[in-house]
């Protein structure tokens, strides 16, 4: 399957990376091409077989619901690019 | 020879016996690694910490009892979160980031007495197979046989490139589609990734969460069995590591391999491989027949699968866990313009932080888990791993002990040769690898020979989940059958 131009910029959008309108021919055809390698899978017969979901067979631990860990607000905050008040900084998200 | 140069297995002796001090060893590879910037293999040096805890060490073996990697001075890849140490994957996105807290693999490492070096170099997010997608720069592999620079292998090149050149005993790697395994076999040295579960992956920045898995890279095997000795064990911190007592590798090193069943993979003799390639596993096969094995060809015929159903599920898992680099909690954040929103903010921060690679593969990622192409190719992907991992499970239940392959499919290439190849291109040097990180399964790449331009080339053993005891100990036969003691000359 072939990736076209539109493809390529609403790929960009939903993956949240901007790219300039004059690499997205070029992003396209990377993508193409790659995604072409993958075409090889259709040759494999798949009927009744399962998804693989755990790579070795083995049931989740569980554990109390309990909070183990906290009261850290200063490492959390501390590599933060922008942090105030206690907080992460954002651009304004709500108008 | 200087004691940078040692194995660990050696510099335990030495320790133990008062011959060197775990200072005086620490110090011979911190100015190994001070006159050795030209490789760029060592990106944050870590000379303080480093004799801090060589003079911890030797106090510890003084007390006696101390532990087989105690005062062992190490390297670690950029991969790990070191507490107050940058760690940023080689990436421009974690510029800056120094972790709050430390890895479970580096803190059992410490635990066990042993020394920091430094952070060493990789492909971005661990994503390459040449170590030249590092925002800190390629690394150059020791290896020279003429006036091109070699690539190490990736991504734990710069790990490749400190054990191969002496700068620390050993180092700690990651391997994801072959990121240990390759570079080890580009470099001369030994590299094994384990069962999928065998080492704890919290601390260790995410690439593809049911494929990562950590080990050693070391200069023999009997270095490799004691270092995957202290990383391995269970953590309740990852809920994907393994509940299971870590045997005594080194233990099981008996060199003893009489009658086991040896499995030689015939989808595994690609077209277009070199001469040499297939020469040097001739050359293995006839050495595990001598010690005894027996050799039994098999079919894995899914083989052929792997890498597509592999570049399919890795991106995939790898869009999802990048998400989070998003300029909010850590790491870069792009400089706004007026008016620019928070989604101008994330798009900005990706663009500038991830290098070209990392972008491909997250929008490849994102595209297959994208409604209406999930099924298509990532569930898909998710089947044919399955089929794979069965390929494995039939050949194991027929008795086979371990199985036999070439490492990569050629002797390291030089820096920019791939500059101007397909995507694609880069990715056949996993295709050796990949199928065991699809797998889960545990796989070690050992030394063998030089080809025909003097450069080392590897073969890979494969082994069955949780027996990497065995497995190493077929490595061992190997690695004494194959008596591969070449060193690259000092240029640098």
């Amino acid at each position: 399957m072939s990736i076209d131009i539109d493809t390529a910029r609403k790929v960009a959008k939903l993956a949240r990376i901007r790219v300039e309108e004059d690499r997205l021919p070029d992003l396209a055809r990377e993508l193409s091409g790659i995604l072409g390698f993958m075409e090889q899978l259709n040759e494999v017969n798949v009927d009744g077989v399962e998804p693989m979901v755990s790579v070795t067979p083995m049931r989740l631990k569980r554990r109390a619901d309990v909070v183990t860990d906290g009261n850290i607000q200063d490492q959390i905050l501390k590599n933060a690019p922008d942090a105030r008040e206690g907080f992460f900084a954002v651009p304004k998200v709500v108008e | 020879m200087s004691a940078n140069s040692w194995t660990i297995a050696a510099a335990r002796a030495a320790l133990r016996k008062g011959d060197i001090s775990a200072v005086d060893l620490t110090m011979s590879c911190l100015t190994a690694i001070d006159a050795a910037d030209g490789l760029n293999a060592f990106v944050h040096k870590t000379p303080d910490i480093a004799l801090d805890q060589a003079r911890a060490a030797d106090a510890r073996i003084a007390a006696g009892g101390a532990p087989s990697l105690c005062g062992i001075p190490l390297g670690i890849k950029d991969l790990f979160a070191t507490k107050g140490v940058p760690t940023q994957a080689a990436s421009n996105i974690l510029k800056g980031f120094k972790p709050e807290y430390e890895s479970t693999v580096t803190t059992k490492l410490f635990g066990d007495g042993a020394v920091m070096l430094g952070k060493l170099n990789m492909d971005e997010f661990a994503m390459g197979s040449s170590n030249e997608s590092a925002c800190y720069g390629p690394v150059v592999s020791p290896w020279k046989v003429d006036s091109r620079q070699l690539t190490p292998g990736g991504s734990s090149g710069g790990s490749a490139a400190a054990v191969a050149a002496d700068l620390c005993l050993a180092a700690t790697g990651t391997d994801t589609g072959g990121s240990i395994r390759q570079p080890a076999a580009f470099t001369g040295i030994v590299g094994i990734k384990p069962t999928y579960g065998r080492v704890s992956r919290w601390g260790i920045v995410a690439f593809a969460s049911s494929l990562d898995q950590a080990g050693p890279m070391t200069k023999s095997v009997r270095d490799a069995a004691i270092f995957l000795g202290s990383m391995a064990g269970h953590d309740p911190k990852d809920s994907t590591s393994a509940d299971l007592a870590v045997p005594d590798f080194e233990a099981a090193l008996t060199g003893d391999i009489r009658g086991k069943k040896i499995g030689i993979p015939r989808e595994y003799r690609l077209d277009g491989i070199p001469a040499e390639i297939d020469a040097l596993w001739q050359k293995g096969i006839e050495m595990m027949r001598d010690a005894g094995a027996e050799i039994v060809d098999i079919s894995l015929p899914h083989t052929k699968y792997a890498l597509p159903a592999y570049y399919v599920v890795a991106p995939a898992e790898a869009s999802s866990n990048l998400a989070r680099y998003d300029g909010v909690r850590y790491g870069h954040r792009a400089t706004l313009a007026q008016g620019d929103g928070i989604t101008e903010m994330y798009e900005k921060t990706r663009a500038e932080g991830f290098g070209a690679e990392v972008q491909r593969r997250v929008m490849v990622g994102t595209y297959v888990l994208s409604a209406g192409f999930y099924d298509a190719y990532y569930n898909r992907a998710r089947k044919v791993r399955a089929l794979i991992k069965r390929d494995f499970e039939l050949a194991f239940a027929a008795g086979i002990d371990a199985i036999l392959t070439p490492a990569t499919p050629s002797s390291a290439f030089g820096l920019g040769e791939m500059a101007s190849a397909d995507p694609v291109e880069m990715y056949l040097n996993d295709v050796f690898t990949v199928t065991v990180n699809l797998a889960g399964l545990p796989g070690v790449s050992v030394p063998v020979g030089l080809d025909a331009k003097g450069l080392p080339l590897g073969l890979q053993l494969i082994g069955k989940p949780w027996e990497e005891g065995d497995l190493l100990n077929h490595a061992y036969v190997l690695e004494r059958a194959a008596g591969f003691v070449s060193k690259p000359a000092k240029w640098w």
